[in-house]
């Protein structure tokens, strides 16, 4: 079978020890390990400290409050989805997360690890023979992109089910790092985290760790629906990934609304729907807005499936999302 | 109520613990009792030991290091830093094991490890035994190997055009690893003659075993030199056959041990790199050795579904009587030959019923091509071109407007018949198992008036239960056992079966204990080691409960006659008025009288001395096949029979199809174990579902050059599995699978014991056919080329458009 490389396990004390390990060359932080441990085993990513995160008090927990919802990095994936404040005041949340993977994966599996999933590719997720064989690519040891013939970056796919519906409910990310002296924390808003860098999509500085997420309660006029296809119902990483939020008017029209797509590039396209404001929210919106993203957006040959229809797909599962938050 | 007190009390009860059991004598056995496996239990809680759980004293663990190319000349191999790593025992290459191997002695085309060149990328050219994986895995990295690149053959029909690239120089007819030509009957004037001409091209795709068990080997030479070796396989005996060949020992010197298998399904039914390699590596060390695959080295050692890409034509009268059938067909056949050259022939073979065919004639082609090898997998052969004819039957009826279950049945060949191949047919419950996935479907009722995208197909098939001549030429039996009873009550049953999760040792059990009056826990089954058991040649063609069923039987019934005997005369009565069951010997003409079974065995040990008996199974020699070339490969003892019927739903937006539900009906002339056979009903559609619309085993191809662009092998994605995972192999979820339903039909074979056929592989063929039967039933189009995948079906579905357009414009 395939074996972990010999590497340090370093346990924190407490969040500032931990970041205080996390700050040395090679070290990444552990939460389930359902995305790091297979990548590290497929020498794919490398790590010569492991620092477990999974268990530290400050990352955990669910809270509910006037402000929000906060969701602590550490948070188990089938502890959120089957929250109930989560359920009732975030569903789309809910939903995303309940189709992460399959549920032994969703019970090791974190909210902070499926933000900070490494993007995939089929020329990566791929043994160390098959890319050899392959002579490497712009994210292994290669000089060549394959998915894009002499592309200059690596392309390969955000693969989140909870990035795309996370942004589309506003959520801001905390994030702390030691710097040799203290602790230094900072928030930013989640669709800004993510750069086109397919080697390094989270745009976190050495060392630095997602402590917690903090979600504004939705208005009662917002609504966000997400969508999901691979080729089968369960385990599979997105093929197409879909949030779209409608805002609407008192006389039930749209005021605002936006389109949040994954499984493109490294990072998620956001297609704000501003200019169609004052648009009766029904078929033919559904239509206009599927049109849109079809045209806005372009799935590469990346992940494994036919790109061409992974883009037909984009439309249709636009269109659907649009009309579950419908008049009809 | 207390027994009557027999005339002669020949043992104490108390002495020998018998426990008597006071209960009405029972004679109706175990056979078709709804039961579960005997190791359920163990298997369920994991108790049950596989090749990795073993770990022996002083193990090494070994790695293979695999070719990065797809074609290439070995010019040099250095070891010399893999063996100074520290922790590294031992480092083997080809050239120590010089001896072509395969599993079929005509085609033997292999080499342990590499000799003189690599034909796909995870071609095995070193391996190496270490204190650890991880050891073993470093040591990998330090051997330096020289490779002359050669260009790649990936597809099919540029192996068969190019004179010039030769996967195997030696081969006498280019990269044609296997050609038959099989014509009965005219043909071309049946299909001139012919009412209605269906024609089209059909495309099967690869698809590949997946057992959830990767390949695992363990051996171990001891102070003799006896060479024992542990393995996943599923045909322990030609295992031992090949290692005795490679290695140059005698088969005495060689035992075989197959401990539990976690899956097959045909992809562990040949010997493989990892065996002979640990076995070199443990006769160098002086120390056990394993080597465990990857879950990509499970990939790689495939012996999968072949590609078949098909043409056929299919002649038929008004009424939809058959006149002819035409087929060529192109197999990918992969770097090697494995059992390709049965593949081949089945491709043909194995169509000849339950439908009359007037004429026929097939012609099929198996290439080599530089990718992981084809060979059999559940249906070995026949699934493909099944696929085809029935979606011609499914064509023809929707063009003369017949419903296709009523064209199937006016084509039905019968019981007792002849195929036009001239094998004989003997039992056959086709019809019956048409009307019961008919009835069971509501076909009559609900064709036709199905909502929008929701579609019903129906499909039929036969398989063999077993093949009638060995791989290799022999007049010995395919399948013996040896039984002992003794004082314990407890019978003990010796068999070379591989049990690969099928439940061959249930059946043994079952048989066994129908036969001698046991309960199934009072047997135990010790079976798939060379060392103990008779020679049985595996798990594979559906052959166990058939061959080592009868031999079972036959060895069963030897110690009942003398039990019979026995307690006959104890009794006064003729030994025909003993009835054996449940633990009780007792007169069938007065159920009064009655012992313990256990009082019945000591009674015979004490008269006959130890109890055992052997029992074996030669396959019949009259009325089985025809005299001609080939005429025996295919052909068994008996055939099963299935009928499918499946119903779809298809979103036409998106083009993806949903099946619902699955029925199957499958004729497997006696269930020994409804449970069992149940199980492999619903295992085989599940599998064939999987085939239709989802898994794909697909090696990656170029696509960016023109044909006589290739350019030489060497980094880039030529012949690179598209999916080397379980997460990029997609089988179908629990979730994906349609709900299954399982329907066994009775056909009786006289061939079979107590009338029994096989169940393992049939239920597989039919279910492909019914779902694209289905999908046009559905939504009027036809996607022949494999696996329904909702992009074809969304293209398909916008051609119909773009003509029908065209239409209305004209």
């Amino acid at each position: 079978m395939l074996r972990l490389a010999p590497l340090q396990w370093q346990p924190p004390q407490n969040l500032a020890h931990a970041l205080q390990l996390l700050a040395q060359p090679g070290a990444r932080a552990l939460a389930g390990g359902s995305d790091l441990l297979p990548n590290l085993k497929l020498a794919s990513t490398r790590a010569k400290i492991l620092v477990p995160i999974g268990d530290l008090s400050e990352l955990s927990g669910i809270e509910l409050a006037d402000d929000g919802l906060r969701i602590g990095a550490a948070c188990g994936l089938s502890e959120l989805g089957g929250d109930a404040d989560i359920q009732e005041h975030f569903p789309a949340l809910a939903f995303a997360v309940g189709r992460i993977a399959s549920p032994q994966i969703r019970n090791m599996g974190t909210i902070g690890g499926n933000l900070a999933l490494d993007t995939r590719c089929r020329y990566i997720n791929q043994s160390e023979l098959w890319r050899e064989a392959l002579g490497g690519c712009l994210k292994s040891h290669g000089q060549e992109c394959h998915v894009v013939p002499g592309g200059q970056g690596c392309v390969a796919a955000l693969s989140a089910d909870s990035v795309p519906v996370l942004i589309a409910y506003h959520a801001v990310a905390h994030l702390a790092r030691w710097d040799g002296a203290a602790v230094v924390k900072r928030s930013i808003a989640l669709a800004d985290l993510y750069g086109s860098d397919g080697l390094r999509h989270v745009d976190l500085q050495p060392g630095e760790l997602l402590t917690h997420l903090q979600l504004p309660l939705p208005q009662a006029n917002a609504q966000v629906v997400y969508r999901k296809w691979a080729v089968r119902q369960s385990i599979d990483f997105p093929l197409v990934s879909v949030a779209v939020r409608l805002e609407r008017a008192a006389d039930g029209c749209l005021a605002n609304g936006l389109v949040v797509v994954g499984a493109l590039g490294p990072r998620p396209r956001l297609l704000p729907l501003t200019k169609l404001a004052g648009a009766a929210v029904d078929s033919a919106l559904a239509k206009q807005v599927g049109d849109l993203a079809f045209d806005r957006c372009r799935p590469l040959p990346n992940l494994p499936y036919d790109a061409d229809y992974r883009r037909e797909r984009l439309r249709i599962e636009v269109q659907r999302a649009v009309v579950a938050l419908s008049d009809l | 109520m207390n027994p009557r007190p027999l005339s002669s009390q020949p043992v104490s009860r108390d002495l020998h613990r018998i426990e008597v059991e006071d209960s009405p004598a029972d004679p109706s056995g175990i056979v078709g009792r709804r039961h579960g496996k005997v190791d359920a239990l163990d298997l369920m809680t994991g108790a049950v030991a596989y090749t990795d759980d073993l770990v022996l004293p002083r193990m090494l663990h070994a790695k293979i290091l695999r070719s990065p190319h797809a074609h290439a000349r070995i010019l040099s191999i250095d070891v010399d830093r893999a063996e100074a790593l520290e922790g590294v025992h031992a480092v083997v290459v080809g050239r120590e094991m010089p001896v072509r191997y395969g599993v079929i002695p005509w085609t033997q085309d292999e080499y342990a490890l590499a000799v003189d060149k690599v034909r796909y990328v995870g071609d095995a050219v070193a391996a190496v035994a270490a204190i650890s994986e991880e050891v073993a895995h470093a040591a990998l990295k330090l051997i330096e190997v020289r490779y002359e690149l050669l260009p790649a053959l990936v597809d099919p029909r540029e192996a068969l055009a190019r004179k010039d690239v030769l996967i195997h120089e030696d081969n006498k007819h280019g990269n044609i690893t296997k050609h038959v030509k099989l014509a009965f009957g005219d043909v071309d004037a049946a299909l001139q003659q012919s009412d209605l001409v269906i024609e089209g091209d059909y495309q099967y795709h690869g698809a590949t075993h997946a057992p959830i068990e990767p390949h695992c080997a363990i051996a171990h030479t001891d102070g003799r030199g006896l060479l024992t070796v542990w393995s996943s396989t599923q045909v322990p005996h030609y295992l031992h056959r090949e290692l005795g060949r490679v290695l140059g020992l005698p088969s005495r010197q060689i035992r075989v041990i197959q401990p539990a298998v976690g899956g097959a399904f045909g992809g562990k039914s040949e010997p493989f790199d990892l065996e002979f390699a640990v076995a070199k590596l443990a006769i160098k060390t002086g120390r056990p050795v394993k080597l465990l695959y990857t879950r990509e080295e499970v990939f790689l050692a495939h012996r999968g579904r072949h590609p078949f890409e098909m043409h056929y034509r299919t002649g038929f009268m008004h009424d939809g009587r058959i006149t002819a059938v035409d087929g060529k067909s192109l197999l990918d056949g992969g770097a090697y030959s494995s059992f390709g050259l049965v593949t081949t022939y089945y491709s043909g073979q194995l169509l000849g019923s339950p439908y009359v065919f007037p004429t026929y004639r097939f012609d099929s082609t198996r290439v080599y091509t530089n990718k992981p090898a084809c060979g059999p997998k559940r249906g070995h052969g026949s699934v493909q071109p099944r696929f085809a004819l029935e979606v011609q039957l499914d064509k023809a009826a929707a063009a003369l407007g017949i419903d296709p279950i009523e064209l199937r049945r006016r084509n039905f060949i019968g019981a007792n018949s002849k195929t036009i191949g001239e094998f004989h047919i003997g039992s056959n419950g086709f019809l019956e198992c048409l009307a019961m996935v008919e009835q069971a479907s509501g076909w009559k009722e609900r064709r036709g008036k199905l909502p929008r995208g929701r579609g019903l197909g129906v499909a039929g098939s036969t398989y063999i239960s077993g093949t009638n001549y060995c791989i290799y030429p022999t007049e010995l039996p395919q399948s013996a056992v040896q039984i002992c009873l003794d004082r314990s009550g407890r019978v003990r049953l010796f068999a070379g079966t591989s049990d690969i999760g099928q439940g061959s040792t249930t059946m043994l059990a079952t048989l066994a204990a129908d036969t001698l009056g046991v309960e199934l826990e009072d047997i135990r089954v010790i079976a798939a080691d060379s060392d103990l058991c008779p020679v049985d040649l595996g798990a594979y063609s559906s052959r166990i409960t058939l061959m080592a069923g009868n031999a079972c039987l036959d060895g069963a019934r030897k110690l009942a006659v003398q039990l019979k005997q026995i307690v006959g005369e104890t009794w006064g009565c003729p030994p025909d008025d003993v009835t054996l069951a449940h633990r009780k010997a007792f007169r069938a003409s007065d159920d009064q009288v009655w012992m313990p079974i256990q009082e019945a065995f000591i009674l015979a040990e004490s008269k006959l001395g130890t109890l055992g008996a052997t029992g074996s199974y030669k396959t019949p020699t009259e009325n089985v096949h025809g005299e001609y070339r080939g005429g025996t490969i295919g052909a068994s003892p008996a055939y099963s029979f299935t009928a499918h019927i499946a119903e779809v739903e298809v979103d036409e937006e998106t083009g993806e199809v949903r099946i619902l539900d699955i029925w199957c009906a499958h004729d497997c002339g006696k269930a020994l174990s409804p449970v069992l056979v149940e199980g492999q009903i619903e295992g085989s559609v599940y599998m064939g579902a999987a085939e239709a619309v989802m898994e794909h085993h697909c090696v990656m191809p170029s696509g960016l050059r023109g044909p006589g662009e290739k350019r030489l092998t060497g980094p880039g994605v030529d012949g690179l599995l598209a999916a080397s995972s379980l997460l990029d192999y997609r089988m179908p979820t629990s979730l994906d699978t349609p709900q299954l339903h399982a329907m066994i039909v009775e056909a009786p074979d006289p061939r079979g014991p107590l009338g029994a056929k096989e169940a393992g592989e049939g239920p597989l063929h039919s279910a492909v056919p019914a779902i694209a039967n289905a999908v046009f039933d559905a939504i009027g189009v036809r996607i022949d080329d494999l696996p329904i995948s909702p992009e074809k079906v969304l293209k398909a579905l916008r051609l119909r458009e773009l003509v029908m357009n065209v239409k209305e414009v004209r």
